[in-house]
């Protein structure tokens, strides 16, 4: 690990100046991935700035019948909260479909939202990722793809966003509140937070230099039943080949989102449309478009498939 | 009294100065201490109660959690494992909950009550968790128990709160402890050794005494 000097913030302005002032300086929420990516020398902050002293570590609800997640609440908390499980079902089974209990106790809301991808030529400091060295090129096109991106990729980027908990939140139509140094605020519709690689993958968000997430809004309850299905290598602690985050209604329509197939979480309104008409319809359309290694083509199928599998649990709740 | 005792040196103490050692040689940050011409690595004061009793540390800020347990309080029953949250081997309870001790800087836990393997039961007074892995061989080479244990024992704490789990098909009834969510529950624990099922009856045991 590269040495670095470290503050605690009193408040979220104040965190967000100390790491707008000075080049290299990073937010430390968690920890759970910054650190590891530390050890690796993959992220090599030279100031990190600790946010756990600056409140949003509270659930509340929102005056239009949603609710306000802060920025630090833990995934366990998020996922254990009875309005979260009652309401939001979807976003309480993403979560505990991720990590391990030991890292969702420590992992927080905004840290989440900010995890870097996995995939296996962006830890390997030995080979060329445009993610990680802008213009050194990319590995795994033409490398081991199985686990990685099989849409929205680029010519520059074929890696998948790991988050659970956002694929989650994409569905719900979540809008992520931020601060910026000078005390402006904004909101961000998930939607829009992750950007697609294109040919600069190494921006993983549309956060601006010492922008800080305050918070995570979910709108108003929309019922329905709730689903998450992840497909993955273990039957527990590894990330999705394949999920779906469903919110299926008794007359067969719905929401659905996808991860592990792209690099951000993968969802497309118009192909709900086809929702009463089965998986195969939906898939066709939220998948058009995409384009597979010979590793990972497996994945398109198994998209259609698991979506069928949360599909016909909706019929049967 | 044999020869390695009149050195004083024990074999611990040769295995830890050889990966001392080691680390210095591949580690060129580490050895720069010694540079004039390089500036030393800040170090930052921290304090935190670990099994009840008060530590003021001054630390380099790099060091995790984990490493301020074994290598400055000297409580080396936290085993390091792969040292990037995948194993569990370092996990502890800090204020009650597991954590992965890896991954998480010592100065993250300035006023935190960490409560290790040692602070859970000694081997006069095991802890019933302790006890239950003895009695149900829950181990073979022993390097994953310590985290094994305080994990099953926070775990408990946390289905106990209603903890929501994969396993369960509806996350909002409270959960129960089947088997299938122990193992869920679980995963974060790694055993080289796959020791798992006797690891599993032992955490049975003691859930079914609480209940």
């Amino acid at each position: 690990m590269k040495a670095f000097t470290y503050e605690r913030a009193k408040d979220p302005v104040g965190a967000a100046r100390a790491v707008a002032s000075q080049s290299g300086a990073k937010f430390l929420a968690g920890g759970t991935n910054l650190l590891d990516l530390m050890k690796l020398q993959i992220e090599t902050p030279v100031h990190l700035v600790d946010v756990q002293d600056i409140g949003l570590d509270k659930i509340e609800p929102t005056a239009d019948g949603g609710l306000r997640i802060g920025a630090l609440v833990t995934n366990t908390d998020l996922a254990s909260d009875r309005r979260v499980r009652r309401d939001y079902g979807v976003l309480s089974r993403a979560i505990v479909a991720g990590a391990s209990g030991q890292l969702r106790n420590k992992a927080t809301t905004a840290g989440n939202l900010l995890q870097r991808t996995r995939c296996p030529y962006f830890y390997d400091t030995n080979m060329p990722c445009n993610k990680r060295k802008p213009g050194s090129g990319c590995s795994a096109i033409g490398g081991f793809s199985r686990q990685l991106a099989v849409i929205g990729s680029s010519d520059h980027c074929i890696a998948t966003n790991p988050s659970d908990m956002a694929v989650g939140l994409r569905v719900l139509d979540a809008t992520v509140e931020t601060v910026k140094p000078d005390g402006s605020t904004r909101a961000i519709p998930i939607a829009e937070f992750h950007p697609l690689p294109g040919d600069t993958p190494h921006i993983e968000t549309v956060l601006t230099p010492g922008e800080l997430i305050t918070g995570v809004t979910l709108p108003k309850p929309i019922g329905g039943f709730h689903h998450y299905e992840k497909v993955r290598d273990r039957a527990s602690y590894a990330f999705a080949l394949v999920s779906v985050a469903a919110v299926i209604h008794k007359d067969g329509s719905g929401r659905v989102a996808l991860g592990g197939v792209a690099h951000k979480p993968w969802r497309v309104e118009a192909a709900e449309a086809a929702m009463p008409r089965g998986a195969k319809d939906v898939a066709g359309r939220l998948l058009a478009g995409a384009r597979p290694m010979p590793d990972n083509a497996f994945k398109i199928p198994l998209a259609e498939r698991t979506l069928a599998a949360a599909i016909d649990q909706g019929k049967a709740a | 009294m044999s020869d390695t005792n009149d050195l004083g040196i024990s074999r611990r103490g040769v295995l830890a100065s050889g990966a001392a050692t080691a680390v210095i040689a591949a580690a060129p940050g580490a050895a720069a201490t010694a540079d004039p011409g390089r500036a030393a690595p800040p170090t930052m004061a921290v304090s935190f109660k670990v099994n009840g009793e008060a530590h003021a540390l001054t630390v380099d800020t790099r060091t995790t959690l984990l490493d301020a347990l074994r290598e400055h309080l000297h409580l080396t029953g936290t085993k390091k494992g792969c040292d990037h949250g995948q194993c569990g081997a370092c996990t502890v309870l800090v204020n009650g909950t597991r954590i992965n001790s890896c991954l998480s800087l010592a100065l993250q836990h300035e006023g935190d009550e960490v409560t290790t393997i040692e602070g859970l039961g000694t081997p006069d007074r095991l802890h019933p968790m302790q006890a239950a892995f003895v009695k149900h061989d829950g181990y073979q080479c022993g390097y994953c128990t310590p985290g094994q244990i305080c994990s099953a024992v926070a775990m408990l704490d946390e289905i106990k709160r209603g903890v929501p789990s994969h396993v369960q098909s509806d996350v909002t009834a409270r959960p129960s402890l089947t088997n299938a969510e122990l193992r869920e529950r679980m995963s974060g624990n790694i055993c080289r050794c796959g020791a798992y099922s006797n690891i599993a009856e032992a955490i049975t045991e003691v859930a079914g005494a609480g209940a």
